[in-house]
């Protein structure tokens, strides 16, 4: 069988999965999170924590409760990690430096897992437990409840009420994130990832050395890490050192685990659309065909660009296998790449640095697009949505008709949160990335700093992984410095909850709305014409911010 | 109860709370009943799949090792700690594709595994010459193993088409067919080479 075939094949069969699991598995995410029964657990729960649970929240409320959530989270984590040489399971572990511990702890709360340290070296085996798998799955679930609030306001009208955040961060964890973790890390030992509490041990190897091998809880962190989008990796080498990724077979699973929420909630979306009749199950159809057409042209651009293996030290060694393991051959790396900053993943199983240049600039053009490709879980939903508005805002304008998505008015106050939306991220990667580049500090923190497009690339690639809570690297960079954790702390922080402040304030402005009847001059948002303006809207905006820095690293690589 | 806390900090009282059950349940509960389960349902693999020499564990399986010398069959190079292969310390080279640096390793290794092994340099495979993502790599190509095999079976004095057959023997293609590509697992077939004596 050649190559090619063999990896459509392997295409072919992650994306047949996926369209079988569509139907159900986002039907039931919109039965979770429709459902008015409590489960009686879920009822303990929620009497311990002095929580009405059949109380809805106002938008603001929602809110609030997601930033002091998540602030005790950080809080917590930080905590943790400069603890951690008292706490059980230390494994002689050290406490983590203050700013370290503040990047990390941000990173994790973020659903971003940039990781400035290396897990064998840092970490205990509590403070990855207890603290960083604890906040894979809670930031994963508030992901899920601001999507989820985002569609409520779209299908409620005259009301500010968008739903109970606590009853929706609980109801993600407890019925959907946490079942099939349970069965996937097992799934994962099955197929050689490791789960156990043991200390390095050292071995006398065949040769006639020594070595030490680590060990860990590193399946039940594995699952999550990528069914909840997070990517943080137990090891330093992430999901390519072979106790986190042993095989083909558990990496592509692991990009099962990545792509099916984001994916199966626009199923969700359409669903509950249609249950409420504020639309029908093809509008959520839409938003996945402009998620999946991104994906296929990015997927197909870097698998050709690896398998062209451009660059000099490329073209000596004879294919791009720097950085890739040889169980996973450059398809099934390109793959996981595409697939990792398609969402806010940043799991590798191939180290992105070594990638061809235009291969590494297409990863960091799915990261710079704001990650709705199809995007984190939650967040990839309500980005997305957000961009559909923006799309029926653009052909609002250019035929001079009222825009209109779902009959909701994007009025000027739905189109000043909708810009704020847009640009926060990009404003955080470009003057990060400035500030970064005037520092005369940042060329010695880059591993590639000989070649200056490629080292402008790797601290581009940073502040555009951290601020759209990616996570993944152009590891090259040593961005273990008080600059570069701070800076990329804030970076995460601010990327993560600002555009939280503008979905929920948007959804409560369109849940206040009575929306108009449909009429014959009524632009249709769930044809094929909308997802072509949701596609070029999304290139075209992204394109016009970023072209400039594209300029200066991948592109003037590439073509040099 | 919630009536005696300011109204303001209510979110809080609320959210410490469900941030502590959560942490007993996601943080210890659940990967201690994951491992519980594991050590049942896997116990090998759960460990790490740990292979043997002679009685005693001699490393894993799934983690590449480093072999110097004439009798064994060669890993990939690897950027995992400062001497390869340190499983303490897992690690990608991270040099771009028009690194000099990676330019003068690959040319630098694609003459010295061309030397060592009797061939042309233009034989030398991509894996041989290239650091892998982990650094713990414990496979090779298929390519790569086919140009050790004599130089293998001529050090140690076996018939060629013996390596040749242990090689395949420790060759995994793609699963079913198409998933991943055909790899030569170095640090079994090492094993099984030195038991044959």
């Amino acid at each position: 069988m050649s190559d090619i075939v063999a990896g459509l094949l392997q295409a072919s069969l992650l994306f047949s999965i996926l369209a079988a699991v569509y139907v159900p598995f986002g039907d039931f995410m919109a039965r979770v999170y429709t459902g008015t029964r409590h489960l009686r657990v879920e009822r303990a729960l929620y009497r311990v924590c002095g929580i009405d649970p059949d109380a809805d929240q106002h938008w603001s409320g929602y809110l609030r409760a997601v930033l002091a959530f998540s602030l005790l989270s950080v809080l917590a984590l930080y905590l943790l990690q400069r603890t951690q040489q008292w706490l059980p399971l230390a494994i002689g572990m050290a406490p983590v430096d203050p700013d370290q511990a503040w990047n990390t702890a941000v990173s994790f709360a973020a659903n971003t897992n940039w990781q400035s340290y290396s897990g064998e070296a840092a970490m205990s085996h509590l403070t990855q437990m207890a603290g960083l798998a604890v906040q894979n799955f809670l930031s994963a679930a508030v992901g899920m409840a601001v999507a989820v609030a985002l569609v409520r306001g779209l299908i409620r009208r005259r009301t500010e009420l968008l739903g109970n955040f606590w009853v929706d961060l609980v109801r993600g964890v407890f019925r959907i994130l946490l079942p099939i973790a349970a069965v996937g890390a097992l799934l994962l030992v099955a197929g050689g990832v490791v789960q156990n509490l043991a200390g390095p041990a050292e071995y006398a190897t065949v040769g006639g050395g020594t070595q030490v091998l680590p060990g860990g809880p590193v399946a039940s962190q594995e699952v999550i890490k990528e069914l909840g989008t997070n990517g943080g990796g137990f090891f330093n080498a992430n999901s390519a050192h072979p106790f986190e990724g042993p095989t083909a077979v558990v990496s592509l699973f692991q990009i099962l685990l990545i792509l099916v929420i984001p994916v199966c909630l626009t199923r969700t979306y359409g669903t509950m659309l249609a249950r409420s009749g504020a639309g029908t199950r093809r509008h959520g159809l839409a938003v996945l065909a402009a998620m999946g057409t991104i994906f296929t042209l990015s997927l197909v651009g870097t698998t050709a660009a690896e398998m062209a293996g451009g660059g000099s030290a490329t073209q000596a060694a004879g294919a791009a296998m720097e950085g890739k393991e040889v169980r996973f051959g450059e398809m099934l790396s390109a793959l996981f790449a595409t697939a990792t900053t398609g969402t806010s993943t940043g799991a590798v199983n191939s180290f992105h640095d070594s990638f061809t240049p235009f291969g590494g600039g297409l990863v960091l053009l799915n990261m710079l697009l704001g990650e709705v490709t199809p995007g984190g879980v939650g967040s990839g939903l309500y980005g997305m949505l957000v961009l559909a508005m923006l799309a029926v805002f653009l052909g609002g304008l250019m035929i001079g008709r009222t825009p209109e998505y779902l009959g909701k008015r994007i009025g000027p106050r739905e189109i000043k949160l909708i810009a704020l939306f847009v640009l926060t991220t990009p404003a955080l990667v470009l003057i990060g990335t400035g500030i970064a580049m005037a520092l005369p500090g940042t060329p010695g923190a880059m591993t590639n700093a000989d070649v200056r497009p490629h080292g402008f690339s790797e601290v581009l690639y940073a502040f555009a992984s951290g601020a759209n809570n990616n996570g993944s690297a152009f590891a090259g960079l040593g961005a273990d410095t008080a600059f570069f954790n701070t800076g990329i702390g804030l970076a995460m922080l601010f990327g993560r909850y600002l555009p939280m402040v503008f979905v929920l304030a948007l959804a409560g402005s369109l849940a206040q709305q009575q929306p108009a009847p449909a009429t014959g001059g009524t632009f249709p948002t769930h044809k094929p014409l909308f997802v072509a303006m949701v596609v070029a809207t999304t290139l075209i905006i992204t394109g016009l911010t970023f072209f400039p820095a594209l300029a200066l690293g991948p592109l003037a690589e590439g073509l040099s | 109860m919630p009536a005696r806390i300011p109204a303001r900090l209510r979110p809080y009282s609320a959210a410490a709370r469900v941030l502590l059950l959560m942490t007993a349940v996601l943080g210890l509960a659940y990967p201690l009943a994951v491992t519980g389960a594991a050590q049942v349902l896997f116990p090998a693999r759960a460990d790490g799949s740990l292979i043997e020499r002679d009685g005693a564990a001699a490393g894993s399986s799934l983690i590449g090792q480093d072999f110097d010398g004439e009798e064994w069959f060669h890993p990939r190079p690897s950027a995992a700690g400062d001497d390869g292969y340190d499983g303490a310390a897992s690690s990608a080279s991270n040099l771009g594709p028009n690194s000099e640096e990676l330019l003068a390793q690959v040319r630098e290794r694609r003459s010295a595994v061309a030397a060592q092994n009797g061939v042309a340099e233009s034989a030398v495979p991509p894996d041989a010459v290239t650091a892998s993502g982990s650094g713990l790599d414990p496979h090779i190509s298929p390519a790569y193993a086919a140009v050790q095999t004599a130089r293998v079976a001529d050090a140690r004095g076996l018939p060629p088409g013996r390596v040749r057959d242990l090689v395949a023997a420790h060759t995994d293609g793609r699963a079913l067919g198409f998933i991943g590509e055909p790899a030569v697992n170095v640090v079994t077939l090492n094993r099984d080479l030195a038991g044959l004596g």
